[in-house]
């Protein structure tokens, strides 16, 4: 599948044609930026000048180099996807990828790799498990079981250079739908894809586009969604700062097949980065004529704007973010209407997730047959994925969906780890999908095929793709309980169910928290949770619900045990733990006796220790006063 | 072949009559779907939940966001939707502050009403209400945010209807709120006091400032004389409260039960509204043959005027300076009434009956003010009225009506009709055509300004000149009509201004009513009212007449200029005073102010803030200063820039700084 | 006091032709130019776009990256996204919060230094759990370190102190 893909995205974009001695490729993501590449970028400007070579930053630069033989090509890419281990630098042709590293590591890479061509072994990445050292992503595990399509250019292309993009062939696909196609035959051709959005709920995005394009009028818009606000997904800042002219690609050939004249892209403020290659990627393609009075030539007008968020997660929901760029409070509003009949400013208007706009450009060039090869019958294609929590490998992966969750956190995840990070055999407990919306995946689910309807049967989503992985020792009341605070939180307010229903389920796994559930507290809690996910305006406040429904689905012994058992199994929540010393670690110093405000420890010097569980108060003085560790449950 | 298109509700077959959507088809199918948030006057808002349906497959939706489609199978009483319907209630209910009893919504609840009607017997959610303060600032309105249930009908009423948007939304998720804008009073912002958010609020988040209590503190004095003033809307309106249909005329019965009451005596808003037809009739003659500023804008209705006054001050010098009828009859009262009644003039106090909430605000206007006493002492409204029958006892609907005391309770049809849309410009109508023709035998009436629509035009034609005038309901409306003068799409010369949908029998002081006929049916009944009455023009008033020979003399002379007339001001910018104030506040503690804009911050102001902050934490400067970050002071090339006082400290540093505040505090001692 | 004029203001509403519809971009530009949004300034947008101020109230105090009042100098964001949820995040709030003596309420020292903000996720999953100080990105941050950057910058301020 694997090579078959790469044979396919290679039949599409041309490699760069850049005469240079060596190119150097760093990571200037979000993750590797905050583990510090931009400084050692700037090493590399210096060490390799000192060398006695030329540096290209940009491709210009290295195609009009006077002297290419000893010209070194310097280029920053999108997130690479491997977080965790940035800055990511990799040395071409050779395909060497050097992990952590450090500016003083910088003068060593250009005389040893770059001059001598010698592999730095201590730079490179070990395999958890076995240990070995890997030299490039066809070595490294996490890469290797990933099918990089959507992402593929993300870690290449230079995202400031539209030079980049056009050359590789970039562009092409908006041209073919500019002049060799017509609106109907666009529509017809994403709807035979069979893609469907990847943003939320899967819904097919020909149908969409359809359903725009047949309405009366002039005016209409395309929106693109990268107000990617579930936490624990990353997929659409990786798109937008990492090959930002795809987004925008796709959104000229949903323009052209809907009718469309102007697009908005709405960037929620979190990222901005994404903000900023976005913006300067509109800009590059005004100049260079794709975007603008006069698309390609054709005649027509694409004007795009880059809209920045201000902070509010339910502006994700479509009928809140055109609120949003009206100008309002971000507030949804009740479907129908739909955003295809009266969106932006009351006109038709399109609004698709960054990744199904970035992934247009590929179904125009490969057309629906090849498409569809990738992926499974129902929702053909890849899908990122943001992989994070108790897993060895985290960071952005793309699969073909379809994939087993077997695969996604034992092949490419490495396997599941401790709190320590260490990998354990037994650890995996759930894997929450799909953010606060989604639900939970158990062990029950590692075979299951990863695809839009497999999940929905299981009452889960793959929402915009956050996979946070959660081991043993995670209360899975706690886990409910941090979803309905988060959406409790971002709760517009507007409707009953969703504002004062949110806030209730939260008083209510308190109560479970803290031992001061009953029976009917479990039965109030459930009658709630269908009623806000039936009745609630939007799909926020529908899927609130979700963490709380589907832990209480697998999981219903755990709340069972807080609730009648007054226990945390997982030993989290902190008002049910009971206080304890282990009278084989103690030693008698009455260190901890001495620190108890309350007196609740007894015991005489040089013998164990015991505490009161009715007088203690559970302020911890005492377990941070043992040297022991054998204070337990405060 | 009839094509007519149905839906089937329960099984029952319903007529899709062109309904904006399915929660009305059902209702006119004779089921009422509960709602709080649907309101046929505003925009749809779906927040509610209440009016979820079961669509046959398509599951459950908000009835109020659904078009009709026909053949559509419709249940509205599944299991399902009980214990929705039952949540939702239970839920607004955990968050109410529930002291009902003491509620002045009490009766009129739609809370209490549908959480009855749903049996919920007991709310098993944790009460979350947290006790807010009220906000009664204004002379008009309070509002209490523990009782709101975010239902947003008060919001969109002021924005979608009268165009103002004086609250909104704020905040987000469970701190939302509605509130004016920063949080201050309504009485710091736009609102026109129109009191259309009271009227369309579900439960008691919203309502009139009552002024009840002084009412009857004034009934208590002995030595003090009470007279009142009932509108017209008034009479068509309250018997509401009693169980009477809306439209019954019960004039005789309020005049009883005032006088049961205790009132001295009891006139009629209308003898004034007489007045005021005459007044204004000839103060437009006067504009068109003295090119005096057209159009004329009605002045009656306090709502508009400060809406002008706020909006459109370019427009003052076209409103009529008349007086309102409620403030005509209180300066004609407190002028010949201690004579009359044989009562010092600081003990007469005049009363009115308003159906409006605005009047409370005119009547407090310092305008309408003599030696600080003003011409009307306290205005109830319809509700306050009927609240004061209901706890005397009184059995209103079986009093035996009386007759209204004279002079000032004589009136016409035309101060009658002054209660509805249109109302004011065909009594004016009726003046005018008389006046201009000299003809006094033409039928009365001028259906042609009749009606509900909000912007209506007419043309008249008097003695061969033709006049065009227009009326207008509801402020929205009259933004437009404005807008559309402003830029010369239309012109008039005589506008009628009514803040509230349907004019004063809508107003905001009447009768809690949900039901959608209501207007209608007190409008049909006030020129019902007309009708019945023997004269119709105000004109033909011979009280009015005889007014004038012995109090007023001429018409728009001085004494009536001085007793009858009035001016008005810009209140645009209403911000101006807000920042002025910051310099004008004489402050106990010495105010610094450090700018922390970004010009500023970028020459280091922010660590001159904490140094000056450490500093005076450690001196004895901690008492009389009040340190704190504020924005630009526009001086941003000379930064950073603190404010001492009324003092600007420019490229400041620690040491400026403190030798400036040491100095101002010297010259304070 | 002179009325003010607030000609930047005015200069951001007119970059954006006070077309209605770009109330947010206006308040973001004001806030960077502010630094928070002053009630006056809020006003006197809501005065030149023709639009109520209690809308504009309305749309600042909606989104969590507004500020109604003056903020620290140096403002630190903790992400309180899942990944970095599952990793602690909480920990690193409570250490901060008890070093700067804040609240859940209270989120600017009273010298004016810090602000303490939490955001839902700030898209650095991989480094979990996340801290932002201004403008730099912290990953895999624990209580200790996340204390010592704090202090590393309260030492600095007070060194400025003396200078100032």
């Amino acid at each position: 599948m694997k090579q078959a893909l790469n044979n396919m995205f290679d039949d599409i974009y041309k490699p760069l044609d850049e005469p240079c001695a060596g190119k150097i490729v760093i990571c200037t993501g979000t993750g590797c930026v905050a583990s510090g590449s931009l400084k050692v970028l700037q090493a590399f400007t210096e060490e390799i000048r000192k060398a006695g070579f030329d540096v290209a930053q940009t491709l210009p630069e290295a195609k009009e180099s006077t002297r290419p033989d000893s010209t070194v090509r310097l280029s920053k890419s999108g997130c690479q996807g491997f977080c965790q281990m940035g800055p990511l630098v990799t040395v071409l042709p050779e395909n060497i990828l050097y992990t952590k590293v450090k500016p003083e590591d910088v003068a060593e890479i250009v005389t040893e790799t770059l001059l001598n061509k010698r592999v730095i072994e201590r730079l490179l990445y070990k395999d958890p498990v076995t240990k070995e050292p890997c030299q490039g992503q066809n070595e490294i595990v996490f890469y290797k079981r990933q099918s990089r399509f959507v992402l593929k250019m993300c870690g290449e292309l230079d995202p400031e250079s539209i030079d980049e993009y056009i050359e590789r062939g970039g562009y092409d696909a908006a041209k073919k739908a500019y002049s060799d196609m017509t609106p109907e035959q666009i529509c017809k051709m994403i709807l035979e894809s069979g893609l469907r959005g990847r943003g939320g709920g899967g819904f097919p995005t020909g149908r969409k586009w359809e359903l725009t394009r047949i309405q009366p009028g002039d005016k209409k818009y395309v929106i693109c969604n990268g107000d990617e606000g579930d936490p624990g997904a990353f997929m659409d800042r990786s798109v937008m700062e990492g090959n930002p002219h795809s987004v925008i690609e796709g959104i000229m050939i949903a323009a052209r097949a809907v009718g469309a004249d102007e697009a908005y892209i709405y960037v929620r403020m979190e990222y901005p980065l994404a903000v900023k290659r976005l913006r300067k990627a509109v800009e590059a393609a005004e100049s260079k004529g794709v975007l603008g009075k006069n698309v390609l030539g054709s005649g027509r007008q694409l004007i795009c704007h880059v809209m920045e968020g201000a902070g509010a997660f339910v502006c994700g929901e479509e009928t809140a973010l055109i609120s949003s760029i009206e100008g309002k409070r971000g507030m949804p509003s009740p479907k129908p209407p739909f955003p295809a009949q009266k969106g932006l400013n009351g006109k038709p208007t399109v609004i698709n997730n960054v990744e199904t706009l970035a992934t247009i450009p590929l179904i125009v060039n490969l057309g629906v047959e090849k498409f569809r090869k990738i992926g499974n019958e129902k929702s053909p294609g890849t899908k990122t994925f943001a992989l994070s929590g108790h897993v060895a490998n985290t960071g952005l992966i793309e699969v073909p969906l379809g994939i087993t969750l077997r695969e996604i956190i034992y092949d490419i995840g490495g396997g599941v780890t401790d709190k320590h990070g260490t990998i354990t055999n037994d650890g995996f407990k759930i894997v929450q999908i799909g953010g606060p919306s989604g639900g939970c995946l158990t062990e029950q689910h590692l075979e299951l095929s990863l695809d839009f309807d497999s999940l929905r049967e299981i009452g889960a989503m793959i929402g915009s793709g956050g996979l946070v992985l959660m081991n043993k020792n995670t209360c899975m009341v706690s886990v409910a309980h941090y979803f309905m605070q988060f959406t409790q939180n971002e709760s517009c307010g507007k409707c009953v169910l969703c504002r004062e229903g949110t806030k209730q389920m939260l008083y209510l796994l308190e109560d479970i928290m803290n031992g001061q559930a009953t029976a009917q507290t479990l039965e109030l809690l459930e009658q709630l949770a269908r009623v806000v996910q039936k009745g609630s305006l939007c799909g926020l406040g529908k899927t609130a619900p979700n963490p709380v429904l589907s832990t209480l689905r697998y999981f219903r012994d755990e709340y069972e045990a807080h609730v009648f058992g007054k226990r945390c199994p997982a030993g989290q929540c902190k008002a049910l733990l009971v206080p304890e010393i282990d009278p084989e670690k103690c030693k008698g110093c009455t260190l901890c006796a001495r620190k108890c405000p309350v007196e609740a420890i007894t015991g005489e010097r040089g013998k164990p220790h015991t505490i009161d569980p009715e007088k203690c108060i559970k302020c911890g003085a005492c377990a941070a006063a043992c040297k022991f560790l054998a204070v337990t449950g405060v | 072949m009839n094509k007519k298109a149905f839906i089937y509700v329960d099984g029952i077959k319903a007529p899709i009559n062109g309904e904006r959507n399915l929660l009305e088809v059902i209702r006119k199918a004779n089921i009422d779907i509960p709602t709080f948030c649907y309101h046929s006057e505003l925009s749809v808002y779906g927040a509610c939940r209440m009016c979820m349906v079961d669509v046959e497959g398509q599951g459950l939706m908000a009835s109020c966001s659904v078009a009709p489609q026909p053949d559509m199978k419709v249940k509205t009483n599944t299991a399902e939707i009980r214990e929705l319907r039952k949540i939702a209630v239970e839920l607004l209910l955990a968050n109410h502050e529930k002291s009902c009893p003491t509620c002045k919504r009490s009766a009129t609840c739609k809370l209490q009403d549908l959480g009855r009607k749903l049996g919920i017997d007991k709310v098993r959610f944790k009460p979350i209400n947290k006790q807010q303060p009220l906000e009664d600032a204004s002379q008009v309105l309070v509002r209490d945010p523990n009782k709101c249930i975010l239902c947003g009908d008060c919001v969109r009423m002021c924005a979608e209807v009268q165009g103002i948007g004086a609250i909104d939304f704020a905040y987000r998720g469970h701190d939302v709120a509605v509130l004016p804008a920063f949080g201050k009073s309504l009485d710091k912002v736009e609102c026109v006091f129109c009191g259309q958010c009271a009227r369309v609020c579900p439960t008691g988040a919203l309502t009139a400032k009552s002024h009840v209590q002084e009412v009857w503190k004034a009934l208590d004095d002995k030595n003090k004389k009470v007279v009142v003033q009932i509108a017209p809307a008034v009479r068509v309106a309250i018997g509401e409260m009693f169980g009477k249909e809306p439209g019954t005329v019960s004039t005789g019965q309020i005049v009883s039960a005032l006088k049961i009451l205790g009132f001295d005596r009891v006139y009629d808003t209308c003898f004034a509204a007489d007045l005021t037809v005459i007044e204004e009739g000839s103060e437009f003659i006067r504009r068109v043959t003295q090119d005096g500023a057209l159009p004329q804008f009605t002045s009656c209705c306090p709502g508009w005027v400060k809406f002008v006054e706020q909006y459109y001050p370019e427009y003052l010098d076209n409103l009529s300076t008349c007086r309102s009828p409620q403030q005509m009859f209180g300066s004609l009262a407190k002028k010949i009434l201690p004579d009359d009644l044989n009562v010092a003039p600081k003990d007469l106090v005049v009363v009115s009956i308003m159906p409006c909430t605005a009047k409370k605000f005119e009547a407090a206007r310092p305008e309408f003010l003599r030696d600080e006493i003003p011409d009307v002492d306290y205005v109830l409204t319809t509700q306050e009225l009927g609240q004061m029958i209901e706890s005397s006892g009184i059995n209103f609907v079986n009093l035996q009506p009386e007759s209204l005391d004279l002079p000032l309770g004589f009136k016409t049809g035309a101060g009658v009709i002054f209660g509805n849309t249109g109302g004011v410009s065909e009594a004016v109508l009726r003046f005018l055509n008389e006046k201009l023709t000299g003809n006094t035998q033409d039928n009365f009436e001028f259906t042609e300004v009749r009606g509900t629509e909000g912007i209506r035009e007419a043309q008249v034609t008097f003695d061969g000149k033709t006049y065009s005038l227009a009326v207008v309901h509801g402020l929205g409306n009259a933004r437009k009509l404005i807008e559309n003068i402003k830029n010369g799409s239309c012109r008039y010369d005589l506008i009628e201004v009514m803040s509230c949908p349907g004019g004063c029998i809508g107003g905001a002081g009447q009768p809690i009513s949900f039901d959608s006929d209501t207007r209608e049916k007190r409008t049909k009944a006030l020129y019902e009212a007309d009708k019945m009455l023997q004269l119709h023009k105000s004109q033909e008033n011979p009280y009015i007449k005889k007014c004038y020979d012995t109090h007023l003399g001429e018409v728009g002379g001085a004494v009536a200029h001085h007793l009858l007339h009035t001016h008005y001001k810009s209140r645009k910018r209403i911000h101006d005073a807000d920042l002025s104030l910051m310099a004008s506040k004489e402050a106990q503690q010495l105010e610094i102010r450090v700018c922390v804009g970004t010009s500023c911050y970028l020459r280091g102001s922010q660590d001159l803030l904490h140094a000056l902050l450490c500093d005076i934490h450690h001196s004895d400067l901690k008492d009389k200063v009040d340190v704190k970050a504020t924005f630009c002071f526009e001086k941003c090339s000379q930064g950073p820039v603190v404010r001492i006082g009324d003092k600007l400290v420019t490229s400041a540093t620690l040491e400026k700084v403190k030798e400036e505040i040491e100095s101002q505090l010297r010259k304070r001692q | 006091m002179p009325l003010r004029k607030f000609e930047k203001v005015c200069e951001i509403i007119n970059t954006y032709n006070k077309d209605k519809s770009k109330l947010i971009p206006i308040l973001q530009d004001v806030q960077r130019e502010y630094r928070y949004l002053p009630e006056e300034i809020m006003a006197y947008i809501a005065t030149s776009l023709d639009i109520p101020p209690a809308k504009v109230f309305g749309v600042a105090s909606f989104y969590a990256h507004f500020a109604l009042e003056p903020r620290g100098k140096h403002i630190i964001r903790l992400c309180c996204g899942t990944a970095c949820h599952v990793k602690g995040s909480l920990g690193l709030l409570e250490a901060l919060r008890k070093r700067l003596n804040l609240t859940a309420e209270k989120h600017t020292t009273d010298d004016m230094l810090f602000t303490i903000e939490t955001v839902s996720c700030l898209g650095a999953c991989g480094l979990a759990p996340v801290m932002v100080i201004n403008e730099d990105v912290y990953g895999q941050v624990t209580p200790v370190m996340a204390v010592n950057l704090v202090e590393k910058i309260m030492i600095e301020e007070n060194g400025n102190e003396t200078g100032a």
